[in-house]
């Protein structure tokens, strides 16, 4: 019997496609997410929206509230570690949360290594701009990526970018001879086998979710149109004027995201989305972190 | 004949895939995916996937498909489920909360039973193929378990089909087959093969 294997980090993300993964502060807010259909939440102290209001340095959040946010649901419960905080990180792993986000919305606490992942029993998920990116953090253990986007926003224009961007260098890949191949992976400091497993698949060799300014069902629709395993929605639940609602409506959405009038009848009626940012107006750009 | 696997949410394309390679083989079979009424009408058995039981249960009965399933399955459509599919068969579910279950076997099933992700693991089965009239002979069947639930009890005539250190991990009643693990997640076709040709069999 075997334990910890990447076949069970992947699997578990594999049981999570086709669904939302819901940022909730609090237990109450997790049976919120847990009713509306989320597939798993991401349990933090503060949402991405009130950090970058808050300014000052992002952390790992404390422990009896994530403790009580794993009592509270049955669904997996995820927790983020700053970028490089591998202790943060042992910390999650003796909680014993189902899967670790070293997320760039919380202050890097490392400006050259992100955590070797490889040393850990639970998986991990890492935010990406590109395919070079993702497949960094893969080498380094990751076992399922999100986009990066920009979280906070209420903005899905960067999520756009980013997952665009990875389709296109995935679509390019495929058409490179050996040598090109090889080239593009000293480029991007990633292992050739790796890169190859990319080409022979057409896509990641791990599920890949989108986050950063989902804030509307068709918002999620959108991401899942262009090719994401599912979404993750931070923000743009609790800081709506009707969460259980919205929550609800996105799951929907995140189903049927390729039937336009089961996506009209979900967005009906939600009352107000979050307060948002256009991206000129953003100071702090969250995706630049990590590399 | 026409094999469906439920489209909602978790290892949709993994079980898809391992229907098409059965296909490969010669298998008689067209796999489709199963969103809709219109669809569901279509097919003789239908794979109800891993996933989350809470998300799945929900959104079959939002999607008004969960009358339509036990109806069908009352009437002889061949249902697998697997993890989280396993959990929306059973009639019986222990546990803090009640997902939204189709209530069609006689099983008695806890959620996470065998704890959270860190308890996650992979071993290998002795699987009872014997009832479709072929005896498996092989070195085992592979046994994904991801954040699995625990089949706790099965009330007569289920059949029991596989188990590990003396839990069950397969069962069948008629028609209706759960297994708490993922064979979606390996190699091997065995399972499916099994699943197929209880789909031909008249029940």
């Amino acid at each position: 019997m075997e334990k910890n294997t990447l076949k069970l980090k992947k699997g578990l993300a594999q049981m999570l496609k086709g669904g939302v993964i819901m940022d909730v502060v609090n237990a109450e807010q997790a049976k919120i997410a847990e009713e509306a259909g989320a597939v798993a939440v991401m349990a933090l102290e503060r949402v991405p929206s009130d950090i970058r209001r808050d300014g000052g340095v992002a952390r790992m959040s404390d422990p009896k509230m994530i403790k009580e946010i794993m009592k509270a649901v049955s669904i997996p419960v995820m927790a983020k570690v700053r970028i490089g905080h591998f202790v943060e990180a042992q910390i999650l792993e003796s909680l014993g949360v189902d899967y670790i986000d070293e997320s760039e919305v919380l202050t890097p606490a490392d400006e050259k290594y992100h955590v070797n992942k490889l040393n850990y029993k639970i998986p991990f998920v890492c935010g990406a701009r590109n395919l070079g990116e993702a497949l960094r953090r893969i080498q380094e253990g990751a076992a399922m990526i999100r986009t990066k986007g920009e979280a906070g926003t209420g903005n899905v224009v960067e999520a756009v970018r980013h997952m665009r961007t990875m389709v296109e260098e995935t679509a390019a890949l495929n058409k490179m001879n050996k040598t090109a191949l090889k080239k593009w992976a000293v480029s991007e400091r990633v292992n050739v086998e790796l890169v190859e497993q990319v080409q022979k698949l057409g896509r990641l060799p791990v599920v890949n979710f989108a986050a950063g300014g989902i804030a509307t069902p068709a918002d999620a629709a959108l991401m899942m149109q262009l090719g994401c395993d599912g979404v993750f929605v931070g923000s743009g639940i609790f800081k709506s004027s009707d969460p259980a609602r919205r929550a609800k409506a996105i799951v929907e959405a995140t189903l049927h995201f390729d039937d336009a009038a089961v996506l009209a009848k979900c967005s009906e009626g939600l009352g107000e989305a979050m307060a948002s940012l256009e991206m000129s107006k953003v100071e702090q750009k969250y995706a630049e972190r990590g590399w | 004949m026409k094999i469906g696997v439920l489209d909602i949410q978790g290892s949709v394309e993994e079980h898809l895939e391992s229907l098409k390679k059965l296909a490969k083989s010669g298998m008689k079979i067209e796999p489709v995916l199963v969103k809709t009424p219109e669809t569901l009408a279509q097919v003789s058995g239908l794979i109800i996937p891993g996933g989350e039981s809470t998300t799945i249960g929900k959104l079959l009965r939002r999607f008004g498909l969960r009358d339509l399933i036990i109806e069908r399955a009352k009437k002889g459509m061949a249902v697998w489920g697997t993890c989280a599919g396993a959990i929306l068969l059973a009639k019986k579910i222990i546990g803090k909360q009640q997902a939204d279950s189709l209530e069609l076997m006689d099983i008695a099933v806890e959620r996470n039973a065998y704890g959270r992700q860190l308890d996650s693991f992979e071993t290998q089965l002795e699987f009872d193929l014997g009832s479709v009239g072929r005896a498996y002979a092989g070195p085992g069947i592979p046994g994904v378990f991801i954040r699995a639930p625990k089949i706790v009890s099965v009330g007569e005539g289920v059949k029991i089909l596989a188990q590990h250190k003396g839990e069950i991990v397969a069962a069948r009643q008629k028609n209706l087959l759960v297994t708490n693990f993922h064979p979606e997640l390996s190699e091997s076709l065995e399972v499916h093969k099994y699943f197929a040709e209880m789909c031909s069999e008249k029940i």
